[in-house]
């Protein structure tokens, strides 16, 4: 045993100029953009505004860059394997060896699923439910800067196994026995258990905050019944957190035993059972997809709702069907693994639920056509993702129900039918939501709102994109693909995968076009300033405030009277022509800053990393660092810090004054 | 006595949020153990994967001990006994604190955690014979699974100690203020929770595997 486990010079990939170049370009770029960031002075910011701050808008913002960064990441990977599969056709073996490519396509998963549509979802509820509730902020906020700083903590482990050793090459669920230690000795599914823990607890806290604020901590008359749907999915989701994220725990921390201390759970020998690791993983898998899709559903009904100037129909229906959603999610996970063998009846119980629980979706998509029908569609960038998901998510729900028929699902199992399925729901379902949320909250955070022209053309290109990508897949996958083929022997297949890779260019032009508009965005951000705090004539609590809102959202928490709080008081006072009389202003607690969290999350990527490398010294120094911040933290005599009543009143005067000007205008337009 | 312990934050208060909101944000000492509770009940669940875990795998012995062979009531029984009344004594710890006794509050919090060590002393015992038997968690796939189930047991309790430790000191530097109340609170619905756990172990893992 040496001083650094088995961490030498040859982990870092010297002779194979892919990863070592990019983890250099990388890391140069890190340096670089820190650089740039001192030289502008703006650190001191950037750590009391932002990496110390317990602000729930704050914290979501991270949430949310730090989602579309990786996005960059599981993309670079997702071209990497079109290219490989355009190029790997006959007698060419194409540029990557199966080792890599293997890595690549486990790394492109694990990365889309755990560091970017998780953190983008977790980033818009962070955002917006403390604000759709009218309360100042979440029930725990420096539980959830932890929460953020785990996420990070997970997602800079995986980055680092570029650089230092390799990435697991077992998928993204690491099955085993092909994940036990006899199969792949090496630290790439360390890397990948490690990760995935350490982001997990920040996961599981997020749940329990999440859960605790919108059952407990709500404006004065917000009543359940009158919260948003984008509360709704967020409640559900965060429900199913809490019920799911603990058994992806254990399945885990089960095969890590197996892994570093010889347990047989899950090995060929010692009476170890590999399937009992596709149970435990997929009771944990399943919900998950409705952790992710819930809240984007959220964000389709605001969406519909607002840019369709009409309440969003069937609102109590929608909460039933989420519900139901989130408890039926539970009830459906044998349907990844038809193929086990548990037998007819098992098969068709589970396959019937899967069939089930496509209804509740099917009632929401009706709700959001019928939100639209007779309404006054404002065809704003958010409205194309809206109509662009419902044309899509339909065909993926059939091929899924397709899916859930075991004797089909016997022929399609692992094939490249699968692949373009959870594709096709992921995409429009969640990726779509994320960008209509995006162009919709977005002024809500900075104060300006995004271009409209670059925002459509990026639309064009995801949707062009996606269809071109995968539609070719379902064709191959009927001809018999099997998903994960690092090289293919059939030529007549060729037509049809360069296709897909230029579906993937497509939506890399549409990527790249998103960083082009924000530059843009900022630059002429003066023609679009949100002046009023409500660009999009909206119907919540969130657009009540100003764009971007004071630290604790609201002088006063509103008083909400009916569904669709805001409007309500919008359509009063146009009709007044007057605003709700002034109240009486109080000096505001607001939690103080703390770097708790990213220090707690330094010592748990530390932690990990000595873990991985089995370096034991560094990683017990890393649990005593970890549990001594804490106690700091505990001993703390200081929680809170008031802001003055006069800060306060002035700042709610000037939101009077503008909303009033604003007002004489729309009540003068009536 | 139910006022005089919510107005020290001491019990839930017995929230009449019907749901209908008209309250508003509720207050931390509802808030906070609300959110503990959560936070124990996903505990729960990642013990119910591990007990399913268990389940599967009892009778995966591959050809090595098996419950029956393994497992003795009676040190069992004296485990129990501890762990049962160190939550008890927890309990007199709580209601001590109400009364902001320092004195009694320690010494029933010191006894909460010398039953605590005594139950873990046993676990390890029985796990440190069972290995020295050659029955250890490598030997079969039962194995894994059971000294998994009842160490992640016993390490909620070691994690307890700590946290029960770190309390005492800040009760004593610091005095009953109401968020260190809150706390104190907090661990002790950690510790009666893993008494529930431990009820289930006891019952499914040691005397079901013991029947002959």
């Amino acid at each position: 045993m040496t001083l650094f486990g088995r961490l030498t010079w040859g982990s870092i990939p010297f002779n194979e100029p892919i990863p070592l170049i990019t983890s250099l370009v990388m890391m140069l770029a890190i340096a670089a953009i820190a650089f740039w960031v001192w030289r502008k002075g703006w650190w001191p910011y950037l750590w009391s505004e932002y990496i110390t701050s317990p602000d729930h808008k704050r914290i979501g913002v991270m949430y949310i860059v730090l989602g579309l960064l990786m996005f960059v990441r599981g993309f670079a990977d997702a071209i990497m394997m079109r290219a490989q599969q355009s190029l790997a056709i006959g007698a060419s073996q194409g540029y990557l060896p199966p080792e890599h490519y293997n890595q690549i396509f486990s790394a492109h998963g694990t990365i889309m699923i755990f560091f970017v549509a998780m953190p983008l979802v977790i980033g818009f509820m962070n955002f917006v439910v403390p604000l759709q509730l009218g309360v100042r902020d979440v029930a725990f906020p420096t539980m959830n800067n932890v929460s953020f700083w785990l996420t990070a903590s997970g997602a800079l482990l995986v980055n680092l196994s570029l650089f230092l050793g390799e990435f697991a090459r077992t998928g993204w669920l690491a099955f085993p026995p092909l994940s036990e230690k006899a199969f792949s000795p090496g630290v790439g599914v360390d890397y990948y258990l490690v990760a995935l823990q350490i982001s997990g607890v920040g996961t599981v806290l997020t749940g329990v905050n999440f859960v605790t604020t919108i059952l407990k901590i709500r404006a004065p008359g917000m009543s359940y019944l009158r919260m948003p749907v984008f509360c709704w999915t967020a409640l559900a989701s965060n429900l199913l957190i809490i019920a799911a994220f603990p058994v992806l725990t254990v399945s885990l921390a089960l095969l890590m035993l197996d892994r570093y201390l010889g347990f047989h759970f899950f090995t060929n020998d010692g009476g170890g059972n590999s399937m009992l690791y596709m149970n435990l993983i997929w009771v944990w898998g399943h919900p998950e997809v409705y952790i992710l899709v819930l809240p984007a559903f959220g964000i389709y009904s605001e969406v519909a709702a607002t840019f369709s100037g009409k309440p969003l129909f069937g609102y109590r229906s929608m909460v039933f069907a989420t519900l139901f959603i989130c408890i039926v999610s539970f009830c459906v996970w044998l349907h990844h693994f038809f193929t086990m063998g548990a037998g007819a009846n098992v098969n068709a119980v589970f396959g019937i639920a899967s069939m089930i629980i496509g209804i509740p979706t099917g009632v929401k998509i009706y709700n959001w056509l019928f939100t639209m029908y007779g309404g006054r569609l404002r065809f704003n960038v958010p409205v194309y993702y809206l109509i662009g998901f419902m044309l899509l998510f339909v065909g993926g729900g059939l091929t899924g129900v397709l899916l859930a028929i075991p004797p089909v699902d016997f022929i399609t199992h692992n094939t490249l039918f699968l692949v373009a399925h959870f594709h096709h729901v992921i995409i429009p379902g969640v990726v779509f939501a994320i960008f209509a949320g995006y162009h919709y909250w977005f002024p809500k955070a900075f104060g300006f709102t995004l271009d409209e022209r670059l925002g459509k053309a990026v639309f064009w290109c995801w949707f062009i994109g996606f269809n071109l990508a995968f539609m070719p897949l379902y064709v191959l996958g009927f001809w018999g693909g099997t998903r994960r083929l690092q090289h293919i022997s059939d030529p007549s297949w060729a037509p049809w995968l360069h296709v897909a890779f230029l579906g993937a260019a497509i939506i890399g032009l549409g990527l790249a076009l998103t960083v082009v508009q924000l530059l843009y965005s900022i630059k002429t951000r003066d023609r679009r300033m949100d002046v009023t705090g409500d660009p999009w004539d909206g119907r919540t609590l969130e657009w009540l405030t100003l764009s971007p809102p004071p630290h604790y959202n609201f002088a006063v928490l509103p008083d909400v009277h009916g569904e669709e709080a805001y409007w309500t008081r919008k359509q009063t006072a146009i009709k007044q022509d007057q605003l709700i009389k002034e109240p009486d202003y109080q000096p505001i607690e607001m939690p103080v800053n703390t770097p708790t969290g990213v220090i707690v999350a330094f010592f748990a990527s530390v932690c990990g990393f000595a873990i991985i490398w089995y370096i034991w010294w560094l990683a017990i120094l890393g649990l005593i660092g970890a549990f001594a911040i804490f106690v700091w933290y505990a001993w703390r005599d200081e929680h809170e810090h008031i802001i003055p009543v006069e800060e306060v009143r002035a700042n709610a005067r000037e939101r009077r004054r503008i909303r009033m000007e604003h007002l004489h205008q729309l009540s003068q337009s009536v | 006595m139910t006022s005089e312990a919510a107005s020290i934050g001491l019990t839930h208060g017995g929230s009449e949020d019907t749901g209908l909101g008209h309250r508003g944000p509720e207050s931390k000492s509802i808030v906070v153990p609300y959110g503990f509770w959560l936070f124990v009940l996903s505990d729960m669940v990642l013990f119910s994967a591990l007990f399913a875990t268990y389940a599967t795998l009892t009778h995966a012995t591959d050809g090595g001990p098996t419950a029956l062979e393994l497992f003795s009531r009676k040190l069992v029984a004296v485990e129990t006994i501890a762990l049962l009344m160190s939550s008890f004594v927890c309990g007199l710890a709580i209601i001590t604190a109400k009364r902001s006794n320092m004195l009694w509050t320690q010494v029933w919090l010191l006894l909460t955690g010398l039953l605590g060590a005594v139950f873990l002393f046993i676990e390890l015992y029985e796990f440190g014979s069972m290995i020295a038997e050659g029955a250890g968690p490598q030997r079969s796939a039962f194995l894994s699974a059971f000294f998994t189930l009842v160490g992640c047991h016993g390490a909620h309790v070691t994690a307890g100690l700590l946290w029960l430790g770190t309390m005492m000191a800040q009760i004593w530097a610091k005095g009953f203020k109401q968020h260190i109340l809150r706390r104190l609170l907090c661990f002790s619905i950690f510790w009666h929770a893993l008494d529930i756990i431990w009820v289930a172990i006891f019952t499914i893992v040691y005397l079901i595997g013991t029947l002959p």
